[in-house]
């Protein structure tokens, strides 16, 4: 198994490459075109800022290269969101991998939504053998509104789509690095996809 | 629902922890990560970790040491203490961090709190702030609340919002080691005035007070130490009780 975080310069990765080692997987840290592209499975992480990412990934040419993944590729949070159309945040254009817009919580909750709420609506091999409403964390200030493409929902200020999927690729708004073993069981279901 | 956090605090001192920890049979009750592990496993929902002794000459310790908790702990952590620039902040993030808490060093320069948030993301800025209740108004302390200064906590806490920060952790000096409840009207004031989430600290001694600060003082987390360290309060039994009360938790 050849497993690929893409390393393009945003957020906490070594997070996501322990998690994956405590389930005996060396993930490797990537930002090399060819190496993405050879690997069985792709972790496509982010955390920060929408439009500086992107950004990031013009500078790398990443955003030419990962909508043509053919592998299984996984967006853990703002790797999620730069996967749709567009954000809220800094007012860029998205991947538009999900067809989804990314808008921003309103005032009338708290924002970044900070902790552990469940996740419902299940609907992907993502989630085999995980229950409805289990927990997960999230951190985020945007979300994507529930759309076709959602796999999973979760309740903050209203329902969104904390996880999408479309072909071969899946995004996650929360963090199964973060949430326990029950995120390590979607770890391991996207290692077995 | 998003649930209320309970938050284990752990003193570190040159990468390990102080203070007796005595909650279950551990074969090594100094070591930050079996004990992070424990507290991920009794279903803790996230973890400070605060360098109670940081200098330059320790900071690498404290770094290995973070990067054995993140190595191993599958649940959120921050870690606090002598942080007080970009390029420390950005190690520890690299180490595995998920937040880090600023404190004096925001106070001394607040311009920090833009700059983490810029660089690194509000989500992982949390500024904390401890205060004394003189004479009927809330001041700002530094240096672990030893030194009072004539900073107002809510303009201060404002500012700090304003600057980008994700979260804060308040902590009442007058509550704190008294084990007699959270400062809820102090706290309760913060959530009115703030968007971000507030993490109570300082006062718990029984498991009412933690379903008080999340109702009376609307506080979004509650952190505690030694009611968790001395077994005191089980974690299960704590969010049991709150449940049975209402209060969204993750069981």
């Amino acid at each position: 198994m050849k497993l690929v975080i893409i390393d393009y310069g945003a957020g906490n990765i070594k997070s996501i490459q322990f998690a994956f080692k405590r389930l005996g997987v060396d993930a490797i840290l990537s930002n090399n075109i060819d190496e993405i592209k050879g690997a069985d499975k792709v972790i496509f992480p982010g955390v920060g800022e929408a439009s500086s990412a992107i950004k990031m990934l013009q500078e790398s040419r990443l955003d030419k290269v990962i909508p043509t993944l053919k592998q299984p590729v996984l967006g853990i949070c703002l790797g999620m969101q730069l996967m749709c159309n567009s954000s809220e945040e800094g007012n860029t254009k998205g991947l538009g991998i999900f067809d989804v817009a990314i808008k921003k919580f309103s005032k009338a909750v708290k924002v970044p939504q900070m902790g552990w709420n469940v996740i419902y609506n299940l609907k992907s091999d993502l989630f085999t053998g995980i229950k409805e409403k289990e927990f997960m964390y999230l951190v985020h200030s945007f979300y994507a509104e529930n759309c076709e493409e959602a796999i999973a929902t979760t309740d903050y200020e209203f329902e969104y789509a904390s996880a999408l999927q479309k072909n071969n690729f899946y995004g996650t708004q929360f963090h199964p690095e973060k949430s326990g073993k029950v995120g390590e069981q979607i770890l391991k279901n996207f290692l077995a996809l | 629902m998003l649930t209320k956090r309970i938050v284990p605090c752990l003193d570190i001192k040159n990468g390990r922890t102080v203070k007796g920890v005595n909650f279950v049979n551990l074969i090594d009750a100094g070591d930050p990560v079996v004990l992070a592990k424990q507290y991920a496993d009794l279903g803790a929902d996230e973890l400070v970790f605060l360098d109670i002794a940081a200098t330059l000459e320790n900071r690498g310790t404290t770094l290995d040491m973070v990067l054995k908790v993140a190595e191993q702990v599958n649940i959120p952590f921050t870690v606090g203490g002598g942080i007080s620039s970009v390029e420390h902040v950005d190690k520890l993030l690299k180490c595995g961090a998920d937040k880090v808490s600023i404190n004096s060093s925001a106070v001394k320069r607040p311009d920090l709190i833009n700059e983490l948030a810029e660089k690194f993301g509000s989500q992982c800025v949390v500024v904390a702030i401890d205060a004394k209740k003189i004479d009927g108004e809330w001041f700002v302390h530094l240096a672990g609340g030893t030194i009072p200064t004539d900073i107002k906590l809510f303009e201060w806490a404002k500012e700090v919002e304003e600057r980008g920060a994700g979260e804060i952790l308040f902590t009442s000096m007058n509550h704190d080691g008294t084990k007699a409840g959270f400062a809820n009207e102090a706290l309760a004031h913060l959530s009115e005035l703030l968007n971000i989430p507030i993490i109570a600290s300082g006062g718990a001694g029984t498991i009412q007070h933690f379903a008080d600060t999340f109702t009376k003082g609307k506080a979004d987390a509650a952190l505690a130490a030694s009611v968790f360290h001395f077994g005191e309060i089980p974690i299960l039994e704590l969010k049991e009780e709150l449940k049975k009360q209402n209060i969204p938790v993750r069981l």
